[in-house]
């Protein structure tokens, strides 16, 4: 039970033991405070008398003197490593060193003869002890210079819900300039007073104070008095329980949307160039997965470079992989385009078993060449981590792929609207035989399409390869999706390819909490599915005569 | 009855692979079971159990024929009928192991203990029988054929689009059968068979019977394969294939030839599975890959599409290079099969047959008149220009 | 203008394709056993027209009846090809890979569902009929050949007498002379003369001497609509006519 008891196995546990690892700080902070050792040393050594309760008190008395210098002690204490020195009644911090102990003073710090064992008295502490030295703990860091430092004190009597930690709470709050920090702790003080005694009206004012902030502990903690036996208190907190349900209804609403257009992007990325080669030339390329594939390996080509002459410029790799996998994937989708796909014009059913072919040859390819597990590719550190919009977490990564993906379409729609090039290529895919009279050659606007879709491919691995396992397979998993994107958009449609990816991912999203990941992926595929069937020609479809001829 | 229907379409080739099949179904099994190990003619086992498998490929590979080579319906999710029919048969399998299974329940197969489940879910009863497992191994692809075309076909979904929608449907299934709480054994599928029929599946009596089995079953639907395109309705296949839009103004209800023949194919295939599955040992999820279907597209490609025999050949030489690669040159064979597909496309698109056929036709002339079913026995499969055109007018 | 009497009755019809009219307001009527020419320039809408009355594409609005009672804008090409309305494509469309004789027998009236046809056995009568049509329109010699192997002209040939083993009451006929030399466009228009005496029959055709030597009446589309209608002398005095199609 003790044993139990002393491991940081519950959340609040593991929190104090995070406030503690900060202590040093608070410590530091509060040097001049420190000074006063001698009004101090009394309250110390008072802590090896008595009883449970006689101890209690002391630790009470230690922390109403608000001095960061009794931290150490306390910690000790709790820690079980706080003695009675035989000899001369004095309290002296121990940590086992061999056979003896090693001593310090707990307040200056200063490192003490060693002793053995035998000459010392282990102060005893219970659990209701530990919680008081805990509440005593987060009361002092309340008032430590640092933010953080108080930030995450605030943090942790919300969470342990320390009625003990009101009062300290009060003095804290009223010296605070940081309104955040404040903020948080009033959210603290509400937490702490619905565990607290104090009359029904403090009660309702902290139930009013959670239900704005509005989140799940607050739910937890204002559904635990809903379910008590304060019945006065109920009618206050299933009104701010429906709020805090509505606020939280907005915010998982808002993070499934985020996480699906994230997924979104994802799927733009993959889908991309196919809607140029599928969607605009009309040819099925099977083998557009290994374009991907063949862009992430190039990133793990050229992050690998960079790491052994260049580590220093490490997070400039993407930069060059960029360009690098648009030539790569570029240069082997004009081979394919030349060496197969063109002996295969208007014969969509044998393009689509060439490319699967060449889809196979790349994989094996590739697999023999780097083997069949995964290959690590760095995250550069403008990629790492993340930030918080109230509630919902964005991590940099995924921000920084939608924000690609986007621009990458972009730049696809204004080329294929605004340069000569782009004005070929419709002229190509709309009537073959006038473009070519009109001089426009156009076997070379073919494979510089295929080209240009398969070096999209090619920089979308380069995305992917920051979020995905990089594997021979990585085509793969990717190609069955594109597919279902840009059929699902509509064929030729560039801007039916964006909404229908970004509306693919939103719905995945927003069905997983409901039918899981799979299940939700086999719906999404259900529904494209039985939309084609409706829609044969997708979302935004071409009509007219043009199609038809 | 049967013959009045075969007799346009019983050429030469196809009366040999018939005889071929016959035979190899009494001799295979004899020259196993009769002949002692060390005689030079005994046939060993494995080869036995081996070429079965070929033999119910080459089933999958005469479905497939059918609807792409006859209707123009490029199918890249047959796999998907493939592995129901091998479903079917897996659950009967299950159902027999009884209390010989790990954690001896009579009635719920291990997989079901394991995850604690205290009853066999409703769509597993029956399946004890043999004759509702069979039955099943037809209806059930069958009936997804039928829901999937009557959709599909009703809204003219047609070429590329409708194998790319192919493709979504067994993808689907794949991660349908993966999940645990579909009932199919997750991950792992249907294994460690015991009986069939009260046969030890192990026993080298049972392989022979199996493998007979199979030989028989695809002989029985190369006849039906060949009664069917022999008939008017194989003519109006055709005409689908090569000039749907024309079928139509000529007042044909398209959607209900490709129905017809798309659910016929999806059966035989479901039959194919149902053949594998006790011969390989185990039924997995696996076996949904669109991968595998596209392999089964090209085992059609090598022998030459629309010629019913062809793809039969194609599907045993294709497996056997496979046997041998994957045994003695791992690393080479995805180069060889992706060569394949490029190298059928790109230069032999009529496939062996086809190649043969054109052989034959450049030698001196036999004056013999060609019955029209022999058109597509060998010679002009859907002459590209008219494809084109087909897909054009779409 | 009412359907009565009429064979095929159009009013008020229009189809547009993002926001192209190709038919506007397109109104007229084709009597039984009547043969009518239908002239006008590239994009009059003359193929919308037969893609409307196929069942091919539906109107946006109008009435569209055949045999005055029967409301084609509720059916499919396979539904409308068997109430009796035939159709020959611009562009010769046979079945490249089955044989003459074949062609014709898919095209022959009979009974068109898939069981049908998978037990269906040819009768003396069928054969008959399949003789003499081959003769009609001069192909019997190459009854074994793949329709594939045709020249243009024959194709055409194939493909009307396809059209007329199914026994439509009315047949559409997108420019049989396409492609045909003097002596065949002459035949041809023989051929459809003779046909109209027991068929009703409309030829959309580009050639003005195909179209004098049918000697019929003449309705000329322009813009999704009818700009002149009467003899072929007479709408060709026809200013408007001369302006946007003739006088070219």
């Amino acid at each position: 039970m003790n044993v139990n008891a002393y491991a940081p196995r519950s959340l609040p546990a593991l929190l104090l033991a995070m406030l503690l690892a900060l202590l040093p700080l608070a410590l530091l902070s509060s040097a001049a405070g420190a000074q006063d050792n001698a009004a101090l040393r009394p309250l110390i050594d008072a802590l090896g008398q008595g009883s449970f309760g006689d101890t209690e008190k002391q630790v009470s008395a230690l922390a109403a003197t608000g001095d960061a210098a009794v931290v150490p002690a306390l910690e000790a204490l709790t820690n079980g490593d706080l003695y009675v020195r035989k000899a001369d009644k004095a309290v002296v911090i121990g940590k086992r060193a061999g056979g003896s102990l090693a001593l310090t003073d707990p307040l200056t710090g200063e490192a003490l003869e060693s002793t053995a064992t035998s000459a010392l008295d282990k102060i005893r502490v219970n659990n209701r002890l530990r919680r008081t030295i805990r509440a005593a703990l987060g009361g002092l860091t309340l008032r430590a210079a640092d933010a953080t430092t108080r930030r995450q004190a605030a943090e942790a009597i919300f969470k342990a819900q320390d009625a003990e930690g009101i009062e300290a709470l009060d003095a804290a709050i009223e010296a605070e300039t940081n309104p955040g920090v404040a903020k948080l702790m009033r959210e603290a003080r509400a937490a702490a007073v619905l565990a607290s005694d104090r009359p029904t009206e403090d009660k309702i004012a902290a139930i009013g104070t959670l239900a704005e902030r509005g989140d799940r502990d607050a739910l937890s903690m204002i559904t635990a008095v809903q379910n008590s036996e304060a019945s006065d208190l109920h009618e206050a907190a299933g009104a701010a329980l429906a709020r805090i349900e509505k606020l939280q209804a907005a915010w998982d609403t808002a993070r499934n949307v985020w996480f699906g257009l994230s997924l979104g992007s994802v799927l733009l990325l993959a889908a991309i160039g196919l809607a140029i080669t599928f969607g605009v030339m009309g040819v099925i390329n099977m083998a557009h997965g290994e374009m991907v594939m063949l862009g992430a390996y190039t990133t793990f080509m050229v992050q690998n470079l960079f790491r052994t002459h260049a580590p220093d410029l490490f997070d400039y790799s993407l930069l060059v992989a960029l360009p690098a996998a648009f030539l790569v994937a570029g240069l082997v989708g004009v081979g394919i385009e030349r060496g197969i796909i063109r002996f295969l014009h208007n014969r969509p059913l044998e393009t689509l078993l060439a490319t699967w072919g060449v889809s196979l040859i790349l994989q094996q390819a590739v697999r023999s060449i780097f083997g069949p597990t995964n290959q690590e590719v760095g995250n550069p550190a403008f990629m790492s981590g993340a930030f918080e919009i109230g509630q919902l977490t964005i991590t940099y990564n995924r921000l920084w792929i939608l924000v690609f993906a986007l621009t990458v379409f972009a730049a696809l729609l204004i080329a294929m609207k605004f340069t000569r090039f782009g004005l070929n290529v419709r002229a190509v895919t709309q009537n073959r035989r006038m473009a070519a009279s009109m001089g426009i050659r156009t076997p070379l606007v073919d494979a510089l399409t295929f080209g240009l879709g398969s070096g999209i491919a090619g920089i979308a691995g380069v995305a992917l390869s920051q979020i995905d396992n990089v594997s021979p397979n990585l085509g793969q998993s990717y190609i069955i999706d594109s597919f279902m994107v840009v059929v699902f958009g509509g064929v030729g449609n560039l801007w039916g390819t964006l909404v229908a990816a970004m509306s693919l991912g939103v719905a995945n999203k927003f069905l997983e909490p409901f039918a899981g990941a799979v299940l939700a992926k086999i719906l999404v595929l259900v529904f494209i599915i039985l939309f084609i069937q409706k829609r044969p020609r997708g979302l935004f479809a071409l009509k007219g005569r043009a199609v038809e001829a | 009855m049967m013959v009045r229907f075969l007799a346009g379409g019983l050429t030469g080739t196809r009366l040999a692979m018939l005889a071929l099949l016959l035979a190899a179904a009494v001799l295979v099994p004899v020259l196993n079971l009769a002949l002692p190990t060390d005689h030079p003619l005994h046939v060993p086992t494995y080869a036995v159990t081996l070429m079965g498998k070929y033999l119910t490929y080459a089933l999958l590979a005469l479905a497939l024929d059918l609807v792409w080579g006859y209707c123009g319906i490029l199918s890249l999710g047959h796999a998907a009928f493939f592995a129901l029919g091998g479903y079917a048969m897996g659950m009967y399998l299950m159902r027999q192991i009884g209390t010989r299974g790990v954690y001896g329940d009579p009635v719920l197969p291990d997989f079901m203990v394991f995850l604690n489940w205290k009853e066999l879910p409703w769509y597993w009863s029956g399946f004890d029988a043999f004759p509702f497992a069979i039955v099943m191994a037809l209806a059930v692809p069958g009936l997804l054929a039928f829901v999937f075309g009557w959709f599909a076909f009703r809204s003219r979904v047609t070429g590329v689009y409708l194998s790319i929608i192919t493709q979504a449907m067994t993808y689907a299934l794949l991660l349908a059968f993966f999940r645990n709480d579909m009932g199919f054994g997750g991950n792992n599928g249907l294994t460690d068979f015991k009986d069939i029929l009260g046969y030890s599946v192990q026993s080298d009596a049972t392989r022979a019977g199996l493998f007979a089995a199979s030989a028989l079953a695809l002989a029985a639907s190369l006849v039906l394969a060949i009664a069917i395109t022999g008939s008017k309705l194989g003519k109006v296949l055709i005409a689908v294939r090569d000039a749907e839009s024309r079928t139509r103004f000529l007042g044909y209800r398209v959607e209900h030839y490709k129905l017809f023949v798309w659910t016929v194919s999806a059966m035989m295939a479901g039959l194919a599975g149902a053949l594998y599955v006790p011969q390989v040992g185990i039924i997995n999820p696996g076996e949904f890959a669109p991968a595998n279907s596209i392999e089964a597209v090209i085992w059609v490609a090598v022998g030459g599409r629309g010629t019913l025999v062809g793809p039969i050949i194609g599907a045993v030489l294709v497996n056997f290079a496979k046997s041998w690669f994957t045994a003695a040159l791992p690393e080479i064979w995805l180069f060889a099969l992706g060569t394949l597909f490029v190298a059928v496309t790109l230069f032999l698109p009529k496939g062996i047959l086809g190649l043969a056929a054109s052989l034959r036709a450049r030698l001196p002339k036999r004056k013999d008149k060609t019955s029209p079913a022999d058109v597509s026995a060998g010679a002009p499969i859907a002459p590209a220009p008219a494809l084109a055109r087909n897909q054009a007018a779409e | 203008m009412t359907a009565t009497g009429s064979l095929l009755y159009l009013d008020g019809v229009s189809v547009s394709f993002d926001g192209f009219k190709a038919l506007n307001n397109l109104s007229f009527l084709i009597g039984r056993n009547e043969m009518r020419a239908i002239i006008g320039p590239n994009g009059a809408g003359k193929t919308t027209m037969m893609d409307v009355i196929t069942g091919k594409t539906r109107p946006d609005t109008g009435t569209l009846l055949f045999g005055e009672k029967l409301d084609l804008t509720r059916h499919d090409e396979a539904e409308i090809a068997g109430f009796g309305i035939g159709r020959k494509f611009q562009k010769p469309t046979v079945f490249e890979s089955h044989t003459v004789e074949d062609n014709i027998a898919l095209a022959l009236k009979a009974s068109r569902g898939p069981f049908a046809t998978l037990f269906h056995r040819r009768e003396r009568e069928e054969s008959a009929r399949i003789d003499a049509l081959l003769e009609l329109v001069r192909l019997d010699s190459r009854r074994d050949d793949l329709a594939g192997d045709l020249s243009h002209g024959q194709k055409q040939w194939l493909e009307i007498g396809m059209l007329l083993a199914q026994d439509p009451q009315l047949l559409l006929i997108d420019e049989p002379a396409a492609g045909m030399t003097d002596a065949e466009t002459a035949a041809t228009a023989d051929l459809l003369r003779d046909i109209s005496k027991s068929h009703s029959v409309v030829v959309v055709e580009h050639d003005m001497t195909f179209v004098r030597a049918l000697d019929v009446k003449v309705t000329v589309l322009h813009e999704g609509s009818v700009l002149a209608e009467g003899s072929l002398d007479h709408v060709s005095s026809d200013q408007k006519v001369i302006d946007v199609y003739l006088g070219r």
